[in-house]
């Protein structure tokens, strides 16, 4: 133990003559302490409910969490001061929070992939339930995944160009009314529950194509609508985050207005732009209710024609096979949930990628 | 090369804020002009009138007229991107693009204005620009490295490469120096100097003795109260804006008793 670690039996801080003029030292708990009294916590706490008869693991988490918590303040208070205990407990405090904020997220992903690796594999990737009774022992996803990706990627060619020139305009060209009208509607967009995206644009292919029309391209236009605004959104705090000096160093350079948008401010915010847009790819990527509406919901075969016929996608099909409820639906539905995470994850992954690449070099 | 700059009744607004009133003066080719005054007098608002860059700001405008030799930049069939490419700008917060290597940010000016360049042009470019920068030797073994990756007085410098690599007529400097040490602050004032036997120099500078030795000719710029415009109140050669100035409000203020 080092020189500056007193046990409360040596006294507390101002206690005898020595302490009064050494004010700057104060006793501190070894760097051992909080992980011993969490373990000493658990373990009391479990003997104490097994003691009971009432032994089980929420229980005894919950407990240690309070114990854990009365004891380190009393051992830093004891041992060190009021200050240092307050910043111990604070610090305990924000560990279970974050223990709390991890714990349906962990059990989410757990469960997902306990249930989804039963049935995902080679052949479950890559057919299609053409063919296949709902609760005959085979069938895939294929025609999911293709339907997600497609209608996924018309999403983005729709919705990235109007939203980052939208963006663009508020940034660098907007004033006024216009501005603030287009950022005013921004927001009411950004608050549409998808399943009136997907109303919109059944209403819409109804006037134009006529009633009945279900198509992928319908599907990419409804989360288009959702999308957009996201994308703006982000954008624009991209855009309003690269200095202003920048912009005045192209100019003085002789750089119209518009190189100087492509060319130096583009690429500065480069990096947010391409996690803002893939964040709203994310966001959009899991939505059911307007697909359902707008691609149809009982695609079995393969369909790569966006404009032709309805579509399935992954959320759709979950949602089909979970409502059919067969032991193989389930399962079908669990392993096609696991598909959509990594198919998201890999998204991220991209996305940190990227930003990694495109991010501004110091090169020190 | 370099061009003489003719100011005559010039008025900044900021909307309808009047900031800076009736300022003519003439700044001589081939020579350092020094603006100096208090802050908030108007000097750098009227410095980035010079090369149109307070149009940059919304509701920024002027009246009046300023001559680049016989052209009214402010004529109506004016370009302000061209008065740009002719009327060079370093700024007071070395601001290098971060998305560029020291090569790129000095031909910054030829190849976001997507001019063709010769890998031999651009080479030649870039180190008569440095050169020309005193930063040369410093860099010469990492060009390829980010300009943000510089020291505070290097990247001045290499804003200052980039500014003259476009080689203009007239360069305008906004307290280039008062980010910077006393090192990298007498780098700057040795090139102001050499940079002066081809380009007309304006530069703005808070600090005195600065402005005493870099600068042939000194403005003082003073505003009469808050809210008021600021105003020209004296030029004239800077040895005898220094030793005997005409007006009791320009010595108040050089030697530091000012109200």
């Amino acid at each position: 133990m080092t020189t500056t670690t007193r046990t409360p039996s040596t006294g507390a801080p101002g206690d005898g003559p020595a302490q009064r003029q050494p004010r700057l030292l104060s006793g501190s708990l070894p760097r051992f302490a909080p992980p011993a009294v969490l373990v000493a916590a658990a373990l009391v706490s479990a003997g104490v409910l097994a003691a009971l008869g009432a032994f089980s693991w929420p229980g005894t988490a919950v407990l240690t969490a309070l114990l854990y918590l009365v004891a380190i303040v009393i051992a830093s208070t004891a041992a060190e001061n009021a200050r240092k205990a307050k910043d111990r407990l604070v610090t305990g405090v924000v560990y279970i929070c974050f223990a709390l904020a991890m714990l349906p997220l962990l059990s989410l992903l757990s469960t997902v992939l306990i249930n989804g690796l039963e049935r995902l594999d080679g052949y479950f990737l890559t057919v299609s339930m053409n063919g296949v009774t709902p609760s005959m022992d085979a069938g895939g996803v294929y025609h999911a995944i293709v339907g997600t990706v497609a209608i996924t990627l018309l999403a983005a060619l729709i919705s990235i160009p109007i939203g980052l020139f939208t963006a663009i305009y508020l940034v660098e060209y907007g004033k006024g009314r216009l501005a603030k009208a287009i950022t005013f509607f921004v927001d009411v967009m950004t608050g549409i529950p998808s399943i009136v995206a997907g109303l919109f644009v059944v209403a819409l292919w109804m006037m134009v194509f006529g009633p009945g029309e279900t198509n992928g391209a319908a599907g990419a236009v409804s989360l288009a609508v959702l999308m957009i605004p996201v994308v703006v959104r982000s954008s624009e705090e991209m855009l309003r985050l690269v200095p202003n000096e920048l912009r005045e160093a192209s100019y003085a350079l002789g750089v119209p207005k518009w190189l100087t948008i492509v060319k130096v401010v583009l690429p500065t915010a480069i990096a947010g732009l391409t996690t803002g847009i893939m964040l709203a790819l994310a966001r959009v990527i899991g939505e059911t209710a307007p697909l359902v509406l707008t691609a149809g919901s009982s695609a079995v075969a393969i369909n790569w024609n966006l404009f032709d016929g309805q579509m399935m996608s992954l959320p759709v099909f979950i949602y089909a096979q979970v409502r059919m409820g067969g032991a193989i639906n389930m399962e079908r539905a669990w392993a096609a949930a696991l598909t959509l995470i990594v198919i998201v994850m890999l998204l991220f992954l991209a996305a940190r990628l990227i930003s990694r690449f495109f991010a501004p070099k110091l090169g020190r | 090369m370099a061009k003489r700059i003719d100011v005559s009744g010039l008025h900044v607004y900021y909307g309808d804020f009047l900031a800076v009133e009736d300022v003519s003066m003439t700044i001589e080719p081939r020579s350092v002009t020094a603006f100096i005054g208090s802050s908030g007098c108007g000097k750098s608002t009227f410095l980035r009138t010079l090369n149109r860059m307070h149009e940059v700001t919304p509701g920024a405008r002027v009246e009046g007229k300023v001559m680049l030799d016989d052209m009214d930049i402010y004529g109506p069939d004016v370009d302000p991107v061209q008065v740009r490419r002719e009327i060079g700008m370093v700024f007071q917060k070395a601001n290098p693009f971060p998305t560029m290597s020291i090569y790129d940010n000095v031909i910054a000016g030829a190849k976001l204005n997507n001019k063709r360049l010769s890998k031999a042009q651009a080479d030649e470019i870039v180190e008569r620009s440095l050169r020309g920068a005193n930063l040369w030797e410093e860099v010469k073994d990492r060009l390829n490295k980010p300009g943000a990756g510089l020291s505070g007085g290097q990247q001045q410098r290499l804003c200052i490469a980039r500014a003259t690599a476009v080689e203009p007529t007239v360069l305008l400097m906004d307290e280039p120096c008062s980010a910077l040490d006393p090192i990298s602050t007498l780098a700057i004032e040795d090139l102001i100097h050499k940079l002066k036997e081809n380009y007309t120099i304006v530069i703005v500078t808070h600090n005195m003795q600065q402005a005493a030795r870099v600068s042939d000719q000194t403005a003082f710029f003073n505003l009469a109260g808050t809210g008021k415009p600021g105003k020209l109140i004296e030029m004239d050669e800077t040895n005898k804006i220094f030793t005997k100035p005409e007006k009791q409000e320009t010595e108040n203020y050089i030697t530091g008793r000012f109200g």
